[in-house]
């Protein structure tokens, strides 16, 4: 190779070794995702439609033909739903409120929504089954304001697992709606009245639609952490109320069913993967 | 806003954060409860509990096991997921926005199916030892934190900074230390924050890879709580919180909850 014949080709393996270099910092991280992730994915997949006599369908039509499997289904969506509705009907306003706090009530605000978030979701679950007890702290302060005389059944019921699971979940739901209000720029709310728009008006036409990509963010994440929770179902409703994920745990756990577990956990991936898509569409939509 | 909707706003932030608080407040309270049920509000206080933690069986493997996985699960997502990030912010990367969506996948997934998933896939090639599976398995949980809040605090930097060093008289790895990693450390002590903490709290996968002399702590006070609620757990919770709200003030002083609130999202 002769020295003169070196410059032209040096440009071109710049950028490859740009490149090289890009790959190899993502190698690692790709490794583990791909790994660790994707491929233990699609082989449950491969589990769910596998029996001992080789392809079958078998474990999806007794999860999706028995009345009893649907209904487990169903208690998995309607805590999602559930949820997912309380949660934003608390969260929107109190977005609205903190982005208008202003010096240490604000860090007092921010500090009571990111202690719940660091905080273990055990111990949290296990707090609401001292406060729901029959001789717990709702039903004594209940029964001292005279709106109820004797303690009511609260803990191991569906209103225990909703406000347990709501107050676990909501902090993923005012964050996002939190990050999209605080950059609202409150001059075209003011442009809108001027305009003529009555306040409802400006509401449904200007603010809500501005803030949609928060509240969309907020939805889905707290859906698809309510709809396959654990820890919550099992400490605070326990067995009256099986969902895709304590039946899945069950299937493992203690029934030795792998097939027909897999079978239910690709049915709660799919839901999962339907809100992620779901949402990045409408957050995509153009207004 | 007309003045009752902010009246409304302010009802709703204040019950959302006595709400919030509530659960934390009455663990606190029940763990220095004078008798083994929860009496609440108190009539007494009796520390007695807190000295009976340590009897837990099998408290303190639990403990160990716990630390042990989070901090090296958060110390590899740590390098690797800022490694990526680097990558996937310099857009020298042949489809970098999918691999980006694909990094933080995990997080929107519900971790009981990976648990399955993972117990399966570790069973077929034989890979089997609790210690091991679960350090690998938590690293898909912390990688998606690190991923996420780097490439939220990358997408802030400007790499030319770098160049700028170097032809102020720097060289290469002398500019990446004075002004690269200044500028990230707020995002990387946020990503290794939130994903030590997601590691040391996660029960759903880890319910799979664990056998019984091996347990998480999680797992390990989801039985106690199941078995024999006693204010000894309260006490446990309580430190437990206390670890956390120690946590969050000395990453609040070092770089601002604000910051947090904006890579959250």
């Amino acid at each position: 190779m002769t020295e003169a014949a070196l410059p032209a080709p040096v440009a071109a393996p710049a950028v490859d070794r740009e490149r090289l270099t890009a790959i190899g910092f993502v190698l690692p991280s790709f490794v583990i995702i791909a790994g660790v992730f994707a491929l233990p994915l699609v082989l449950l997949l491969g589990v769910s439609i596998v029996d001992a006599n080789g392809l079958t369908l078998a474990h999806y039509k007794r999860l999706l033909g028995t009345p009893y499997y649907l209904g487990v289904i169903w208690n998995s969506l309607r805590l999602g739903l559930l949820t997912t509705l309380i949660a934003f009907l608390i969260s929107y306003p109190a977005a609205f409120a903190l982005a208008r706090a202003r010096g240490p009530l604000r860090s007092v605000l921010l500090a009571t929504l990111f202690l719940p978030l660091a905080a273990s979701v055990i111990v949290k679950a296990f707090a609401w089954t001292i406060l729901l007890r029959s001789d717990g702290i709702v039903n004594e302060t209940l029964m001292a304001l005279g709106i109820i005389e004797d303690p009511i059944r609260m803990i191991f019921t569906e209103t225990a697992l909703i406000v347990g699971a709501v107050n676990i979940f909501l902090p993923f739901m005012i964050l996002p709606i939190y990050a999209i209000v605080a950059q609202l720029d409150p001059r075209y709310a003011e442009a809108a009245a001027t305009l003529g728009a009555s306040p409802v008006g400006t509401f449904f036409r200007v603010i809500l639609p501005l803030t949609l990509p928060g509240i969309i963010a907020g939805v889905a994440l707290v859906f698809s952490l309510s709809v396959s929770a654990y820890v919550v179902p099992t400490l605070l409703i326990g067995e009256k109320y099986p969902t895709l994920a304590t039946m899945i745990a069950k299937a493992y756990l203690l029934a030795r069913e792998p097939g027909f577990g897999a079978a239910a956990g690709v049915v709660l991936l799919g839901i999962a993967i339907a809100v992620v898509a779901l949402s990045a569409r409408l957050s995509q939509e153009p207004k | 806003m007309t003045r009752a909707a902010i009246v409304v706003c302010w009802v709703m932030a204040i019950a959302l954060a006595l709400f919030l608080l509530a659960p934390l407040l009455v663990i606190a309270a029940a763990s220095f409860s004078p008798t083994p049920v929860f009496d609440l509000p108190l009539t007494g206080a009796s520390t007695h509990w807190y000295g009976k933690i340590s009897r837990l069986d099998g408290f303190w493997p639990s403990l160990l096991l716990s630390l042990q996985i989070a901090l090296f699960s958060t110390a590899i997502s740590l390098v690797c997921g800022t490694l990526a990030a680097i990558a996937i912010a310099r857009g020298k990367l042949p489809g970098a926005g999918i691999f980006a969506t694909a990094l933080v996948s995990p997080l929107m997934m519900p971790g009981l199916v990976l648990g399955i998933a993972l117990l399966q896939g570790f069973r077929a090639i034989g890979f089997t030892a609790p210690w091991a599976t679960l350090l690998v398995a938590h690293l898909v949980i912390t990688l998606p934190y690190v991923a996420r809040t780097m490439i939220a605090g990358l997408a802030r930097f400007d790499f030319t900074l770098i160049e700028a060093a170097r032809t102020l008289g720097c060289t290469y790895p002398g500019g990446v230390m004075r002004v690269m990693v200044p500028a990230l450390a707020p995002s990387f002590l946020i990503a290794g924050l939130f994903s030590f903490l997601a590691s040391f709290d996660n029960y759903p996968v880890s319910i799979f890879l664990a056998d019984v002399r091996t347990k998480t702590l999680p797992i390990r006070m989801l039985q106690y709580i199941e078995e024999a609620p006693d204010p000894t757990l309260a006490a446990l919770s309580t430190l437990i919180l206390a670890g956390t709200v120690i946590l969050l003030i000395v990453s609040d002083r070092v770089v601002g909850l604000h910051r947090m609130a904006g890579t959250s999202d």
